[in-house]
Order: structure tokens, then sequence, then C-alpha cells
């Protein structure tokens, strides 16, 4: 039975060799659980650094990433595949396999020496695919996929680990309008479930209408951190992102909306 | 893309019957040929004592070592492609041939190169070289990146090529051509001590390969998907590296360099849809034997009573095999 567990970032500094320039300066990020924290901010603020840190890659890591109250750095690989899942920015696939083949890859992490699949993995599986939408095609093979579908066979593969703590950097992109949409409200209804969700993402108006908490990253540091009306002020984003813009409310939703303005010349 | 002729089965079946005919073929075939049911009496200890000494005493080991050879190195390519997630990696590619053909090359120009002398030089070698290119693999950025083991092995395969031709430059010429001549590859000195030396080899290294099939199924999505399905990466790869050059290096001691088994038999496996490592280290062992087998008896039959190269005409068949199946998976 999946356990309560938010995701502390203690003080985390991260950087890509010994003794470098950390990319990451000391970042404290609290994810409820049963929350939806979504980190933004522009390229090379150090948002895939902390999904990277997180997975033990980083060369040089100072600080502490809790799991509940278990540090994920002391933490061997396997241990804490079991508590997090997390669906990396970017992969391609060396060696094309079937779709249900990859998203039972999710349930590696507890499998035994032989890989017998349990009824309850089986289970888990069959449930992951029918929430990202890909039942349909669970017999194809991943190279004859659309980018937008092998978004959603990565969501299901990282589902199908039913950890208490999710992380998801970009999974949105390359979709379109309707499984953008049918992506957030199933890490909405992930959320809802009790589970800690974070999500790495550039859709600010979407991140703004689903998110619990929004940090904002900028070079390395947490710029602000807070709910959306809170945090989605025009100074702030302006000087984050170093482009002119205004915030506004969305008339039909509410929601606030960021609006980049053309530089005049 | 439709998938008819994607059935793992039918690569199965057809592999195992043709290996068991080859086994019989190269059994039967030779300067003194045998029926097939003569060459059956002769296995089980029956029949004419020429006919058991010829089948047992001189053919039977060739074949099995042959097999093994082919189960080392299809096993061997199969895991390696897994760990490096590339296609194109194989354990000639990785330090193991250069420093196997280093070893063996000492050992024929300083004139020792006698049957127990040039495997044990030729392992050294071999296993020398694979400790390097993890080393430099490791000063330079870690084995967790495979790239840099690749390019680590192409590059002490290409200090090791230049080393033997140092070594040729003042070798008498009947030396550098019995160099040369092990170094294309023969089963043809095929002894029982041998067999059962290179068959540890294979029980112990494909075991500890199969243990790891989902662990390769898991490395081959990349770094960051691996760790987050519970893999420690850089461990993982370098365990593998290191049983499959072993296990290379093994076959290189038994039966010199016989290229192209590690590299061809794994894809041809994979693009008849076998794709899971488990499944495809079986089948690229199972279809590295008959690649082997095959070739040494054509090696020995096609212009007898001289023998040709095996580790050409492994490359010769494979090759062609290989290139056929890829377009017509494209």
């Amino acid at each position: 039975m999946m356990s309560k567990m938010a995701l502390h970032f203690d003080q985390v500094t991260l950087a890509y060799a010994r003794g470098a320039t950390p990319v990451v300066r000391d970042a404290s990020i609290l994810a409820a659980a049963g929350a939806i924290t979504a980190i933004v901010g522009p390229n090379g603020s150090g948002k895939s650094s902390l999904v990277r840190g997180m997975l033990g890659l980083m060369p040089e890591s100072r600080g502490r990433i809790l799991a509940g109250d278990v540090d994920l750095l002391r933490l061997g690989a396997r241990e804490m595949s079991r508590t997090v899942a997390v669906m990396p920015q970017r992969e391609s696939l060396t060696f094309p396999m079937r779709v249900r083949d990859y998203v039972a890859l999710g349930r590696s992490p507890f499998l035994g020496m032989w890989d017998a699949l349990s009824s309850n993995d089986i289970a888990l599986i069959a449930g992951a695919m029918q929430r990202a939408d890909i039942a349909m095609f669970a017999e194809r093979r991943t190279d004859e996929l659309s980018g937008g579908e092998w978004q959603r066979v990565r969501l299901a593969r990282t589902l199908a680990q039913d950890t208490s703590i999710l992380v998801f950097d970009e999974p949105t992109t390359f979709l379109d309008i309707a499984h953008e949409m049918a992506a957030f409200e199933t890490l909405s209804r992930e959320s809802n479930a009790g589970r800690t969700v974070v999500l790495v993402s550039h859709t600010l108006a979407l991140v703004a209408r689903f998110a619990d908490q929004i940090v904002i990253m900028h070079n390395g540091t947490v710029a602000a951190a807070g709910a959306p009306r809170d945090v989605m002020q025009a100074a702030t984003l302006e000087a984050v992102y170093g482009w002119p813009l205004v915030v506004s409310h969305d008339p039909a939703v509410g929601s606030p909306t960021l609006v980049p303005l053309r530089r005049p010349g | 893309m439709p998938s008819p002729h994607r059935r793992p089965a039918v690569l199965w079946t057809v592999t195992a019957i043709a290996l068991l005919a080859l086994v019989v073929a190269s059994l039967a075939i030779g300067a003194v040929s045998l029926a097939p049911a003569d060459v059956v009496r002769a296995l089980l200890g029956r029949g004419e004592d020429v006919a058991i000494t010829i089948v047992r005493g001189l053919r039977l080991p060739r074949v099995v070592l042959a097999m093994l050879v082919g189960c080392a190195l299809g096993s061997s390519g199969a895991a390696l492609q897994g760990a490096l997630r590339n296609a194109l990696a194989e354990p000639y590619l990785l330090g193991v041939s250069g420093g196997a053909a280093v070893g063996a090359v000492i050992a024929v120009t300083l004139g020792i190169a006698s049957t127990a002398v040039m495997p044990l030089l030729a392992f050294g070698g071999a296993i020398a070289a694979v400790l390097v290119v993890l080393a430099l693999a490791g000063a330079v950025g870690g084995s967790r990146d495979p790239r840099t083991l690749l390019m680590a092995g192409v590059i002490i395969g290409a200090f090791a090529n230049a080393i033997i031709l140092v070594l040729f430059a003042d070798a008498p010429p009947e030396r550098v051509r019995s160099a040369l001549w092990w170094m294309a590859g023969s089963v043809a000195d095929a002894s029982w001590s041998s067999v059962l030396w290179l068959l540890a080899y294979v029980i112990v290294g494909v075991m500890l390969l199969l243990t790891r099939g989902r662990l390769l199924d898991v490395l081959a999505l990349g770094d960051e998907s691996a760790a987050a399905l519970g893999a420690d990466v850089g461990r993982a790869t370098r365990q593998i590296f290191l049983i499959s050059a072993l296990l290379a290096a093994a076959s290189v001691a038994a039966a010199g360099l016989v290229g192209f088994v590690g590299l061809v038999v794994p894809n041809i496996a994979r693009a008849f849809g076998v794709v899971k490592h488990r499944p495809l280290i079986i089948t690229s062992a199972v279809g590295g034997a008959t690649l082997v087998v095959l070739s040494d008896l054509l090696a020995r039959t096609v212009r007898a009573p001289l023998e040709l190269p095996l580790g050409a005409i492994t490359a010769l068949i494979g090759v062609p095999v290989f290139l056929a199946r890829l377009r017509r998976v494209r």
C-alpha cells in the first residue's frame, strides 16, 4: 500500500564535476504529499539538474534530498526507485521494443531475479496504460510511435512504478492540446490520491491552473516559491526570464496567465 | 510497420535444426567421410574403432570447441550492445582482440609459441587491455557514459595494432606468418582440455549475464531512465563489460580471433524480434554456435585438404546475412 511522503530538497548544491561551479546552489524545495509542485524557470536554471541529482547522477551533490525522512542521496538506486518514480526529460531507445514490454519495465524495481510479474504487477501495468491513454497501442513497437505517443508511453511507465512520489521532467512536450490537458488531469488525480507530484515544466499557463505550488528557479537558486497567485508576479517573472511580459488573469478560468510582450525595435 | 517476418519462434526453430544438422555434418564430413548412422554409432562407442577415434577423438572436440567459441562471442556481443547502448559494439572492439593479439604476437616473436603458452599470453593480453580500457574510461569521465568506454576500447585497439606492427618489424617471416594465421582464428587444434576450459568460462559467463538480463533491458533506456528504474548504472556497466570481455578473451585464447560473430549474431536476432536481453543472450549464444560450426565446416571442406582461416569465413557468411536482414527491416 502506498504511503504518503513529502519530497524535500534541503539546501541542495549540485555540480557536473567535483570542484566545478555548481549548477544548483543551496536550493530548498518542499513538495507536499497530495499536492502538485511545479518547478519552472528559464533554460539552464537548474531544473533538470535537480532531477539528475535526485537520481544520484551528479558527480558532486551536497545537502539532502528527503523522501519522508529518508535521504535519497544515501539510498541505493534500487531502494530509491521503489519510493520515487522519475520520468526524465529525454529518452531514446537504442533498441525498439513492444509498448507493453516497455511499460512493464516500470515494475522492474520490484521484481525478483527471474522477472516473474505477479497479478498485482500486471494490474498496475494495465492501469497505468489506461491512465496514460495508450492501451490501444500496447502491441505496437516504440519506434512506430509519434513524439506525443512516445511521451504518453513514458508517462505510463512512470505511473506503473506505483510510488508515493512522482517526478516528471517536462512530461507534456510534444503533446497536442487534448493530450496535454489529459496528462495534467492524470497528474491531478495522482496528487488527489495522496501522491506527491513534482513537475518540471515550461507551460506556465497550465501549471498555474493545476499546481498547488510553483517554484521558480533562476541561475541555480530558488527565486520564488508559493501558491500560483502569489508567485506569478510580472516583476519576478520579468527578472527571471529576462523578457518584458505582463501577467493577466484568464477570463475563462480566472487563473494567472503570462503574456510575453514584443520587444520594440 | 507490419511485422510478419519478425517471429522469434521461426528464428529459434530454424537455428536449432540448423545447429543439430551442422553438428552431425561436421562429425560426418572430412578426409574420411562417414554416414550419419555411423556417426551416431561412433558417438555411442559402437561400430569400427577407426570411426570411433575419428568422431570422438578428433571431430567431436573440434565441433564442441566451435560451438563454445560461438556461444561466448554471441552472448558477449548481445550483452555489450545492450550495456553500451550501441548496436555496433562488439567484444573485439573493446580492446579484447587487440590485447590478445599483442600477447600472441609476443609469444610468436619470442619463439615461445607452444600450444600451452600462446593461449595464456593471449588471454593475459586481452585481460590487460580490458583493464586498461576500464581505467582509461574511469579516468576521463566514468564508465557511466558508454561512449567513453567505446572510445577507450577503440584507442587501445589501435595502440595494440601499432605494437604488433613494431613487433613484426624484425620478426622472421615464418613467425609473422604463424602469428597472422593465429589471428585469423582456428579450432583445428581443439583438444578436450581446451574444450573443458572454455566450457567452464562459457557456463559461468553466460549464467552471470543471464542474471543481469533485466538490468540490461533497463540500461538500454539510457542512464537517467536506468537510474530511475533502480540500476546502479556505472557499476552495472562495468560488471557487464568485464563479464563480456572475459567471455571473449577465453574464446580468443582457445581459438584465436574469430571476427564478426559478436557483432552480427545479436543484430540478426534483434531483427527477428528478440529484444529482451535474457532471450537475446540465449538466442545469440545458440546463433553464434551455429555460425561458427558452419564456418568451421566450410573452412576445412571447401578447399580440402587446405584449411581456410575460420575468422574470415565467419565474416564472409555473417556480413551478407546481416546486410540482408538489415535491408528487410528498413
